[in-house]
């Protein structure tokens, strides 16, 4: 059991700086995120676009922004759980919650700030019917252990790097690789289209094109798919496979964090923005993105700000008897849980002679 | 600068007859969004970037329209319930050449 101060369920640039806000109340900080790297939709969406309204910084690419709220959380050592996904919450008897995710790691805080952004991010899945059917049973939308697919006919939906560098991995394990895209044209890294197509003039890929799986088939277990040719269903024709994989990457759904009882609204938790962005469940918080309230910007910067009142009310929950006043960074400096600390340098009064 | 005419049939098929300023460089998904044609949360997911196909839209007139960029092909190389007509909202700023444009909402993804 992990246990912390402030569980963190969103490792955008929201969740993160919250870890700061909350280590100067040296509270500490865990997080959750399902992707497998801090810092969300920048991170994950467009690392290398600029965003031009981060304060203080006329320009500032979304990665480098990630890699500077690292840097700023530091000393905050925080937690991270990540590649999963926050799915179960249980509230105990002293008003504390367990958050349980889809791998079983279980997760003790007393608040509970959710900074889901978009939502987790999850595979996209193409609308063919019956598709639900066969998931676990032949379909999957991602890759866990390709030994699995070993002496397997293996079908591969999708123009993407993943579509094309997962046929290319795979052409070494299955027995049979087929590669299907609704354009001729792929989308990928150079040297991975150029291998795709040395690997189909070596028969170990096949590749159909333009081309799009209308429907699958099977009983208990998937056993084929159905193509169709050039947009024109005088052309579909079926082919066996014992393997589904459609891979056209990831969209952001707000997932089980929709079944926590939490007041939801236009798909976003709603909160209380005139105090501290608590929702309706006293001891978790809704920040970023993911919140709604009348006037509502889903801004980075605003999310810094309502992170910051967040933590403000966090710390008073969590130490009901204490009293507290907010300290400037450049009066009481920072001092992380590793030890380390910065503070402005002092003026030396000295006479000069 | 004038406001356009613009028809937009949204996800359940009904017709919405609107007009979109020419002057505060809006494009098409944010027309959409200002008028809550679509419920907030389905359209404009990525934020205008063609990083998402939620705002994508089959266009119904013969406006003639920007073509469309490497950003948005690929992106609707990946999407789905593409048309020979679908374009991204995001990628189709509203100047005085759309007045007339009728566009239909692409069903959302699930």
């Amino acid at each position: 059991m992990i246990k912390t101060d402030i569980l963190i369920i969103g490792a955008g640039p929201t969740g993160l700086f919250t870890v700061f806000e909350a280590g100067l109340l040296k509270l500490k900080c865990h997080i959750i995120d399902a992707l497998p790297q801090p810092g969300g939709q920048l991170a994950e969406l467009y690392p290398k676009k600029p965003i031009y309204d981060i304060p203080g910084f006329p320009e500032i690419k979304a990665g480098v922004l990630v890699d500077n709220l690292m840097e700023q959380i530091k000393a905050f050592q925080p937690g991270f759980t990540l590649g999963e996904v926050a799915q179960d919450i249980d509230k105990q008897e002293d008003g504390s919650f367990i958050v349980t995710t889809n791998k079983g790691t279980k997760h003790h805080a007393p608040i509970i700030a959710i900074a889901g952004g978009l939502g987790s991010f999850e595979p996209r899945k193409p609308p063919i019917q019956n598709l639900a059917q066969f998931e676990d049973k032949g379909v999957q939308y991602m890759i866990r252990n390709p030994e699995n697919f070993e002496g397997k006919s293996v079908v591969i939906a999708g123009g993407g790097d993943s579509a094309l560098d997962w046929s290319i991995y795979l052409a070494d394990i299955a027995d049979e690789v087929t590669l299907v895209h609704r354009r001729n044209e792929f989308r990928g890294a150079l040297e991975s289209v150029d291998r795709v197509k040395e690997l189909k003039d070596l028969g170990k890929i096949k590749l159909i094109t333009p081309a799009e799986i209308v429907d699958v088939y099977g009983s208990d277990h998937l056993e084929g798919v159905m193509i169709r040719k050039n947009n024109n269903p005088e052309e579909d024709f079926a082919l066996s496979t014992d393997y589904f994989i459609p891979l056209f990457g990831l969209s952001p759904k707000l997932g089980p964090i929709a079944k926590w009882g939490l007041e939801i609204e236009k798909n976003a938790i709603k909160v209380d923005n005139t105090l501290d962005y608590q929702t309706n469940i006293p001891g978790i918080y809704a920040i970023g993105d993911v919140n709604t309230y009348p006037g509502k910007l889903k801004l980075i910067l605003c999310g810094f700000h309502e992170a910051t009142l967040m933590c403000q009310s966090a710390y008073q929950r969590i130490h009901p008897n204490k009293r507290y006043v907010m300290k400037y960074t450049t009066v009481g400096g920072v001092t992380g849980f590793d030890g380390s600390k910065k503070e402005a340098p002092k003026a030396v009064v000295k006479s000069i002679d | 600068m004038q406001d356009v005419n613009i028809t937009i049939v949204d996800r359940e098929g009904v017709i919405h007859e609107v007009e979109a300023p020419t002057d505060m460089a809006m494009n098409l998904m944010e027309v959409v969004r200002s008028y809550e044609l679509a419920p907030e949360g389905s359209i404009g997911i990525c934020g205008g970037m063609a990083m998402c196909a939620s705002c994508q839209c089959y266009i119904e007139s013969d406006t003639v329209l920007p073509e469309i960029e490497s950003d948005e092909e690929a992106m609707l190389a990946e999407a789905f319930f593409v048309k020979e007509n679908s374009r991204l909202g995001c990628q189709i700023p509203i100047t005085e050449n759309l007045e007339g444009l009728r566009v239909r909402l692409a069903p959302e993804e699930i």
